[in-house]
């Protein structure tokens, strides 16, 4: 068991830039744009921020980012490491930092120019020689070099492993669209597809077609974390850390763990869902909405079994029930996730998760939510938090 | 060239920001599924939203339409433009250029905005104004001037359908070193090697040499791959290799679609292969059509040249 630091910190601020696929302006623009919407939606000053957690893959320095806002001194800043992995990494970063009072009020942000600036899709090419780069080297020769292809090799498997078959993954995808169709902010707002649409569309990496696969997008999104003293103070409802971990599994690799005893699961989300089940004392008879990371729509799938949803091989089932959608059983994706909504690498997500605690999301269920799910990318090492209403 | 003759020569480029190329001119043939048809066997993109009439009657549009990148393409001159064509304002600018030693030209970049759709039986109207010229610049290819023309295509009922942003850099030829310019004769893209460090060196030699190891622990005997610089089993650091007969298993497999890579040849399929030693590599599969591989099949892999660079371990139908 890691330590428990179960609502030691609260999200009180969060923000988004306009998501677009040319922004025209900088990433530390981006970043600045958003981090002083989610300031302000809390109702602090620049000067108030002491703390930054980002990833290893921003382009954002800290130092760069603090001046360009006015913020004072910095006491704390960690980055996490492996791309989609680290969204929710950097709200644990920043909830380590409040809990052991390195800092009192830490900003989680992500900014980048992913669509007009480096695509991600363009896959890796190694032109320089660090473990890393050696590690893509038994890959690229073959052609296995995008995001699409390794998330792929295991969804084929899993799919054989379970029986899994394509109307789930058109569940995922078809439902996310629905609530992006319907969130101004989305970049697919107003725009859905049909099932017709969705098979008639080019294969990316089989049996990935494209709307299995998120888009990418210019953006940016921060969410402020701060103490639950602090929280009590401020303009918005507290949005407290039940619950959050990380973990990278025994065996791993960055998108290609394709050596393990059986390679079609996600160990190092079953360790961090545990770890975050164990520290909030909840389970998921619990959470009420999820915020789960999808880069890709199969991944979603893997996730649900992961965080005991339902069993394993069991996801098909359990979302063609309608369980995604928003009268169903765990509302999830609401703001359209990152296939209809944005690329932020899943800080648009937190940012979404808690609305939903909030209860302000563009699609919120009628429900009560009291505890809402958010996740990290899978296939690297990652992470999960549950995030609840402040008591 | 003096200041005041560079003074003089920019006032007459720049006087020509703003001038029209041509004004608003219906296309010759209006949208049709022939011209659809050829553009997108050509381009490759097989949706089947320009392409597929049965499909698309049942589409939420109920009808194909154009590409909207083929806007440009309806307002062509067609064969005519061989017999060459009236001046406009963009040629006299060119023609301009040239005369003061700008004679090299370099299209950079087009940048298309859609605004609406257009199908068969529709007419493409197009305009076209040169919207902005650059200060003058240092580039690589020597000093010039960006210019960018900007087109505006509507529908015949005068729509606006889209924009064209075109720029062009015209500059002063200068000479290149010959190392430069043999590097511009045209080299046939291979794949993308690993790169090579103290770690995995050595697997890739025994490759280019036509043979796959696999590195096994001097002390427990473990067999691992990839290669790594301590055994994860018993933290030994000497270790040796054994060479694998390459039988194996694949465990999952896909084929790359999109986006195709230059070097490498399609269709193309990746597999996860369980080789009879125990450990498992990743490879391409091939000899065979993609839709027969499958989970479970038994395959044996072979070290062959791919392409002028490189030697790669390729899988068969065992
Ligand atoms: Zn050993």
């Amino acid at each position: 068991m890691v330590a428990n630091v179960k609502d030691k910190a609260v999200i009180v601020g969060i923000g988004n830039t306009t998501f677009s696929k040319d922004s025209g302006v900088s990433e530390l623009s981006l970043a600045v744009q958003a981090i002083k919407a989610a300031i302000d939606d809390a109702g602090l000053k620049p000067s108030d921020i002491d703390g930054m957690a980002t990833f290893t893959m921003d382009t954002n320095d800290e130092i760069e980012v603090a001046r360009a806002l006015g913020v004072g001194e910095l006491t704390f800043y960690g980055r996490s490491h492996y791309g989609g992995g680290a969204a929710t990494s950097c709200l644990h970063q920043a909830t380590m930092a409040i809990a052991t009072g390195m800092a009192e009020t830490v900003v989680v942000y992500r900014a980048l120019n992913g669509r007009s600036g480096h695509r991600f899709s363009g896959g890796v090419a190694g032109d320089i020689t660090t473990a890393d780069a050696i590690h893509w080297g038994w890959y690229m020769p073959y052609g296995l070099l995008t995001p699409a292809s390794w998330v792929a090799m295991f969804t084929q498997r899993w799919m054989h492993n379970t029986g899994v078959t394509k109307d789930a993954l058109f569940e995922v995808a078809h439902s996310t669209r629905v609530y992006g169709a319907n969130n101004p902010a989305a970049f697919f707002y107003g725009r859905e597809f049909d099932r017709a649409e969705y098979d008639a569309a080019r294969m990316i990496a089989d049996p990935l077609q494209l709307f299995d696969c998120c888009q990418e997008s210019d953006g940016g999104s921060a969410v402020i974390v701060t103490t639950p003293e602090r929280a009590r103070d401020l303009r918005q409802p507290g949005v407290s850390v039940r619950g959050v971990a990380q973990c990278a599994a025994e065996d791993q690799e960055q998108m290609t763990s394709f050596y393990r005893e059986e390679f079609a699961g996600i160990p190092e989300m079953e360790t961090s869902a545990k770890n975050v089940y164990a520290m909030s004392g909840l389970s998921a008879d619990d959470i009420d909405a999820a915020v789960i990371y999808d880069a890709f729509s199969p991944i979603v799938l893997w996730q649900l079994e992961a965080w005991g949803f339902c069993g394993f091989g069991e996801s098909g089932d359990f979302v063609k029930d309608g369980a995604l959608r928003t009268d169903g059983r765990l509302p999830t994706n609401t703001h359209g996730g990152q296939l209809s909504e944005a690329y932020i690498h899943g800080v648009n997500g937190i940012v979404e998760a808690t609305r939903l605690v909030r209860g302000s999301s563009v699609n919120q269920p009628a429900k009560t939510v009291n505890h809402a799910l958010v996740t990290s990318g899978v296939g690297i090492p990652t992470g999960g938090a549950i995030l609840g209403k402040m008591d | 060239m003096t200041t005041e003759e560079l003074k003089a020569f920019e006032d007459e480029i720049y006087a020509y920001v703003g001038r029209e190329v041509c004004p608003p001119t219906p296309a010759k043939d209006d949208v049709n599924v022939a011209m659809i048809r050829q553009w997108a066997e050509i381009i490759g993109d097989t949706n089947p939203a320009y392409t597929d009439a049965d499909w698309a009657a049942n589409s939420a549009r109920g009808h194909t339409i154009a590409p909207p990148a083929m806007m440009y393409v309806w307002g062509q001159e067609g064969f005519a433009v061989t017999t060459g064509r009236a001046p406009d304002a963009q040629s006299d600018l060119v023609s301009l250029f040239n005369e003061h030693g700008y004679t090299g030209v370099l299209g950079t970049n087009v940048k298309q905005e859609y605004f609406k759709e257009v199908s068969p039986g529709d007419n493409v109207v197009m305009e076209m104004t040169i919207d902005n010229i650059s200060e003058r610049k240092t580039t690589g290819r020597g000093p010039g001037y960006f210019f960018e023309t900007l087109a505006t295509f509507s529908n015949q009922h005068g729509e606006k359908i889209g924009t064209q942003r075109f720029k062009v850099l015209k500059f002063i030829p200068q000479e290149q070193p010959a190392a430069v310019a043999s590097e511009e004769t045209l080299q046939v893209p291979t794949r993308i090697p690993s790169p090579r460090g103290h770690d995995n060196k050595w697997w890739w030699e025994a490759c280019d040499a036509g043979k796959v190891l696999i590195q096994r622990c001097k002390s427990c005997q473990t067999l691992r791959h990839p290669p790594r610089p301590m055994c994860g089993k018993c933290q030994s650091m000497e270790w040796d290799s054994i060479e694998s007969t390459l039988e194996g298993e694949i465990l999952s497999h896909t084929q790359l679609h999109h986006p195709k890579i230059p070097g490498y040849q399609y269709p193309l399929v990746c597999a996860v292969i369980k080789l009879s030693e125990g450990t498992n590599f990743v490879a391409n599969i091939v000899g065979c059509e993609p839709s027969d591989i499958h989970i479970g099949m038994k395959v044996k892999g072979a070290v062959e040249q791919v392409d002028e660079k490189t030697m790669l371990p390729q899988f068969y139908p065992a």
